[in-house]
């Protein structure tokens, strides 16, 4: 965590005059008898950068994932984009184009070249032209600092590399929300920085985000709120400084003191 | 503070050339002493099995070259009689190799089931070629395809016809093979994605399928299209033999492949289903450009596997009285003057067989390689 934390805070970028980014209203879910989302209501703001944390099991990676609908929820509402999340594909697919996801274990398709990664989903989910979604992904590979990997395949990069040309393939599609899912868990210590760093930049550009991770150094940099989530509920919500300084509950200030014990 | 020592000798000169590995221990030899005389008990077992093996392969010469008759005149195999066993009979393929590639097909037509057989080889080394891996090689399939239709039926251009009764021998084995695994190959992988649908009824349907097919024996299946098949048929209609037999083929074939392609599906992790939905793919952009080029090459191996089984299985409809090509063998050698040669007659379509299933087979090598690059760091 070190280098992050002495970082100034990034400006928010939060826009509360504008229609919220992401509504989540009283959503449920549960996994066979397993009640993993208890009545979780959340709003981002467009802009906004939130960090959800908690113990394993609190049903962050759920809820991140619900938004872009890899899991369903069973009650409530959720609405991106002013775009409500049903089953009807069309909205689906709205939504999915608006919304990139970094994944905990990168995922990348091991078949394909960095560059066919980054260009596939422009290339046919946006009907961009080939010349064209190249040119966009040299420019976010370029942002992510290795434009010089392009011609590789996935499995020849360390994983820190990986995971930046995930970012890179994310941001291809011009998503106005990035959701990221753990994304430095599966990192050896020396590649967290260089993820963290490329997440700080895309901060400053004003990017909607929502992270969960266990980095409290990036929270305190990045976030203008932090969620703490338990037994999938969302305990307490507020900016970095009140929730690290002046925890209120008990179960944050025992996730604290642990979390900083593992450090 | 260290206990390594440094040795001046070195350390003077450090770009002293590398030194290769002692002589004993690398190339011919060194390989030899490793794996055939690391010890007394392997030395006495490589040389026994050195033995056998010449003594062996110096009789196959004797009998299938020394001693072996190869062209007699006018069916007088008393020649080879005399020989009793001592030399191969090969004069029963010189007389009769003609029968055995091109069954009861026309004598003097035999250049069109010839030609036929050139064509599918012209297939088969085109479609191997990975840089004629485009939606065009569809396009030469179905024009070769129509081509040797044209040549085996005839009819037309001034050839005569030839009824599919009279068709036999190579050509047969190549058409129930090709057209067998052609269709048999998309249908295995619809079935295979519909066994993870969604959708029950899709779900339902290919389970029952699959599990129908793989129940019952190919001889079993091959007997209801030839026999059964017919009396469920109205009046006067009538389709033809082989036709029913290649349904036969593709239905089982399908069956048998999806398993193996279901078996590919399973192995890819669900990282890469989320990513590809995540990112927006449709349902057929995902499957099309993700899953099936990473499911597919994982299992390439089973897959040729069953490719190599069924090219051999097609044999099994000389059951139902289609010629192909082991039928045409078997009924060269039924004439009393030839009986007796089999082994001859079976070395030969052994070693037919065997060239285009090796040729599979090292052609699959070879792909698998080069699909997996990937994989490599």
């Amino acid at each position: 965590m070190g280098e992050t934390l002495e970082l100034d805070h990034v400006a928010s970028a939060a826009r509360t005059d504008a229609p919220p980014a992401i509504t989540l209203d009283r959503v449920n879910k549960w996994f066979g008898a397993l009640h993993v989302l208890r009545d979780v209501s959340l709003q981002v703001a467009q802009g906004e950068r939130v960090v959800v944390c908690g113990p394993s099991g609190s049903g962050k990676s759920t809820l991140i994932r619900c938004i872009n609908r890899l899991e369903t929820h069973q009650e409530g509402r959720i609405i991106v984009d002013d775009i409500e999340l049903t089953d009807d594909i069309k909205a689906l697919d709205a939504i999915r184009r608006e919304v990139g996801m970094v994944f905990q274990s990168f995922n990348l398709f091991p078949h394909l070249t960095v560059l066919d990664n980054c260009t596939l989903a422009p290339i046919w989910v946006r009907r961009m032209p080939k010349a064209e979604a190249e040119t966009l992904a040299m420019h976010y590979l370029e942002r992510v600092k290795i434009p010089e990997q392009a011609r590789k395949f996935p499995g020849q990069l360390s994983g820190g590399q990986q995971q930046r040309v995930a970012i890179a393939r994310a941001l291809c599609m011009k998503p106005k929300i990035m959701l990221f899912d753990e994304p430095t868990s599966a990192l050896d210590p020396e590649m967290i920085k260089e993820v963290l760093d490329t997440m700080i930049g895309l901060a400053a550009d004003g990017m909607t985000m929502i992270c969960v991770t266990h980095e409290m150094g990036f929270a305190r940099t990045v976030a203008d709120r932090v969620v703490f989530m338990d037994r999938g509920e969302i305990v307490e919500l507020g900016t970095p400084a009140e929730m690290f300084e002046h925890p209120k509950t008990d179960r944050l200030r025992l996730f604290l003191s642990q979390i900083l014990r593992g450090h | 503070m260290s206990d390594i020592t440094l040795n001046p000798a070195v350390a003077a000169v450090p770009d002293a050339a590398p030194r290769s590995a002692p002589m004993a221990q690398i190339g011919l030899v060194g390989w030899l002493r490793r794996n055939l005389f690391s010890s007394w008990l392997s030395t006495a077992v490589t040389l026994a099995l050195a033995y056998l093996l010449i003594r062996w392969a110096v009789g196959f010469v004797e009998w299938g070259i020394v001693n072996a008759i190869w062209v007699v005149p006018n069916n007088q195999t008393q020649a080879c009689r005399d020989l009793a066993g001592a030399g191969a009979c090969w004069a029963v393929i010189t007389e009769k190799h003609r029968f055995i590639l091109f069954g009861t097909y026309p004598f003097e037509q035999h250049w069109r089931p010839a030609l036929v057989c050139v064509l599918f080889v012209g297939l088969y080394v085109i479609s191997a070629m990975r840089r004629f891996w485009r939606w065009e090689l569809a396009l030469i399939w179905v024009a070769t395809l129509t081509v040797i239709g044209v040549l085996m039926w005839g009819g037309v251009f001034g050839l005569p016809y030839v009824p599919q009764e009279r068709w036999g021998g190579l050509p047969i084995t190549l058409i129930l093979a090709t057209f067998g695994l052609a269709f048999a190959f998309p249908l295995a992988i619809l079935v295979a994605l519909g066994r993870r649908s969604k959708l029950p009824a899709i779900k339902v349907l290919c389970i029952l399928y699959v599990e129908l097919i793989r129940g019952v024996p190919l001889i079993s299946l091959l007997f209801m299209a030839s026999v059964m098949f017919p009396l469920f048929l109205p009046e006067g209609m009538n389709i033809d033999k082989l036709l029913r037999a290649q349904i036969a083929i593709i239905l089982f074939a399908g069956a048998y492949l999806a398993e193996v392609v279901r078996g590919g599906l399973q192995a890819l992790p669900r990282g890469q289903y989320e990513a590809a939905d995540a990112l927006g793919l449709s349902y057929w952009q995902k499957t099309g450009f993700i899953i099936l080029p990473q499911a597919l090459r994982l299992v390439i191996p089973p897959l040729v596997n069953t490719f190599i089984g069924f090219f051999k299985d097609t044999s099994l409809v000389l059951i139902i009285g289609i010629f192909d090509l082991l039928t045409a063998g078997k009924t060269a050698i039924i004439e009393p003057a030839w009986q007796g040669f089999g082994v001859e007659v079976y070395i030969t379509i052994g070693a037919i067989y065997f060239v285009f299933c090796f040729a599979m087979s090292k052609y699959s090598q070879g792909l698998e390689a080069d699909l997996n690059r990937h994989r490599r760091r």
